[in-house]
């Protein structure tokens, strides 16, 4: 449903950016059409792979069924899961993602490191949506 | 100053879940504000409505919307959309037709049938719409950007579920006086406490419902107040529209993402701040010159970080200000003397409208048992979706 936003399997799993050629600017999710800095007169916007560990910066959950176009079976009750906002260092962004399935805001903490693996969003019995999620690493802040 | 355009009316309709057509509540708050004004709907030369795009074809129609319903005049027309941040970019375009001298009179109106449970993007596949990715991708809804922000602020500032409470328990005794607000029972921080939890920390009391509403404000330029009879209007000094600066590192709605500040550093302040340094530099007052506030309290956690963003108080110093009473009745900064969203819920085009009608209430002296003592000097403050800031300041 979004191309291009990550690639690999297993460790070798990354979610994948932009950088401008002109003025090292990233973008996630990826920006292919123009610079968004407005100091630069812009450059080739180049794929790039984003950094696999981060820290969190904050934390929830949604603890009713979030609505269409969020895909979920009616039929069976909601699972609340948790929401990750992660600060990567070295790009200086934060991106939100799911916390993979058994994670809850009790495991969680700002400051705590996690790193990104494969999760699967939602499947039908053709296709398995696969999405990022974030999962601790067991190092503390 | 030269910059400043008279209030004449304010008028609402009674904000709920009345299930009607968001134009009877937009005609309804318009007539009120007429007959507040005491003008004639024929001497209005300017209507500018804020969409609503949950109503009428597609929405995006609004002010032509209202001027028929209330009864086709002729009037300049004009319809702005800046989601939570409509109404106040309504106020705006109004003060500009009149300093610019193509209107004497602008009524402005906002108003809104909200739907039954989250707000949710338009349907089909639009990738290429960030609304629609966070809740596809992520099903992230507001309330759970709201418990980011929250957690945020437990971790970074130490603030409390109990001191988001106190949010809520002062602004609900501040609803029970509005005959406006939908809600007007006094909430206890037990009741806080034992409401379910929607995203964490936040608990339904924590967050603002949506809601049906319509508010309506009459403006015109300093020399038809005069001729009209009015001597010392309330006046709109400043009203900010302004967008982020690159790169915005605070995570906001709708965004998956932030800026990167890899290439560029982030500017001193965060965009809800500079919403408010804009009002405070065009109006020529400052933060310590308010008599009364009124915020966007989308959730409880998100007063206190207006606060902040205002100027109230420094960084992290939010929580204390609180407690000591200082944003609540008779303190030294009354925020949310409304009732707030907390109070209202959203009804998004009318929201940003309805609190400039409080300010219009409180510096008239006409807030009854709400009423903020010699109030002189008052903010609004809100932010619409992908990048709309909006601050007025009202002066008497
Ligand atoms: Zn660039």
């Amino acid at each position: 449903m979004v191309a291009g936003w990550f690639t690999g399997e297993g460790e070798g799993f990354r979610l994948l950016g932009t950088r401008c050629a002109a003025c090292a600017s990233v973008f996630f999710p990826r920006e292919d059409a123009f610079c968004r800095n407005p100091a630069c007169p812009g450059g080739e916007l180049r794929e790039v792979a984003l950094s696999r560990r981060g820290r969190v910066w904050s934390y929830t959950d949604g603890r009713y069924r979030a609505p269409s176009p969020y895909v979920s079976d009616p039929e069976l009750p909601w699972e609340p899961y948790a929401l990750i906002a992660v600060e990567l260092a070295e790009e200086r962004l934060v991106v939100l993602g799911q916390a993979v399935p058994g994670v809850t805001c009790a495991d969680l903490a700002v400051g705590m490191e996690v790193e990104v693996v494969p999760g699967v969003l939602n499947e039908d019995a053709e296709t398995a949506w696969t999405t990022w999620q974030w999962r601790p690493t067991g190092a503390g802040t | 100053m030269t910059g400043e355009v008279a209030v004449l009316g304010a008028g609402m309709h009674p904000w709920g879940k009345w299930g009607r057509s968001f134009v009877e509540y937009g005609t309804v708050a318009a007539r009120a504000a007429l007959a507040d004004a005491g003008l004639d709907w024929r001497d209005v030369g300017s209507i500018v409505g804020a969409d609503t795009v949950r109503g009428g074809y597609p929405g995006y129609v609004a002010g032509a919307t209202f001027a028929k319903a209330l009864g086709w005049q002729g009037a300049r027309v004009t319809s702005v959309y800046a989601a939570c941040a409509s109404g106040a970019q309504a106020v705006g375009t109004a003060r500009a037709q009149i300093l610019a001298g193509l209107a004497d009179v602008v009524l402005v109106v906002g108003a809104d049938s909200a739907p039954k449970g989250f707000f949710r993007p338009a349907g089909g596949d639009r990738a290429d719409d960030p609304d629609w990715l966070r809740f596809r991708v992520l099903g992230a809804t507001n309330p759970t950007y709201f418990g980011l922000y929250a957690r945020r602020r437990m971790a970074v500032h130490g603030d409390t579920r109990e001191d988001f409470a106190r949010v809520k328990v002062k602004n609900s005794a501040m609803g029970a006086l509005n005959p406006h607000a939908r809600y007007r029972k006094r909430v206890t921080a037990e009741e806080v406490a034992a409401s379910a939890v929607v995203a964490d920390p936040l608990r339904l009391l924590d967050i603002c419902a949506t809601s049906d509403g319509g508010a309506a404000l009459v403006l015109s330029s300093m020399e038809f107040a005069r001729r009209h009879g009015v001597a010392e209007p309330v006046r709109i000094r400043a009203v900010s529209t302004v967008t982020p600066r690159y790169p915005n590192t605070v995570l906001d709605l709708p965004d998956i993402a932030t800026d990167s500040a890899v290439a560029v550093a982030p500017p001193d302040e965060t965009f809800r701040a500079s919403i408010a340094r804009a009002a405070y530099e065009e109006a020529g007052v400052g933060p310590e010159d308010l008599s009364l506030a009124e915020v966007y309290d989308l959730s409880t956690a998100l007063e206190l970080q207006w606060y902040e963003d205002l100027g109230l108080c420094g960084e992290g110093e939010a929580a204390k200000l609180l407690r000591d009473g200082a944003t609540a009745p008779g303190g030294r900064i009354p925020v949310n003397s409304s009732g707030g969203l907390a109070s209202f819920g959203e009804a998004v085009p009318a929201q940003a409208i309805a609190q400039v009608c409080e300010l219009v209430r409180q510096l008239r002296g006409e807030a009854g048992e709400r009423q903020v003592a010699g109030a002189r000097v008052a903010l609004s403050a809100n932010q619409g979706l992908f990048g709309h800031g909006s601050a007025v300041i009202a002066v008497r």
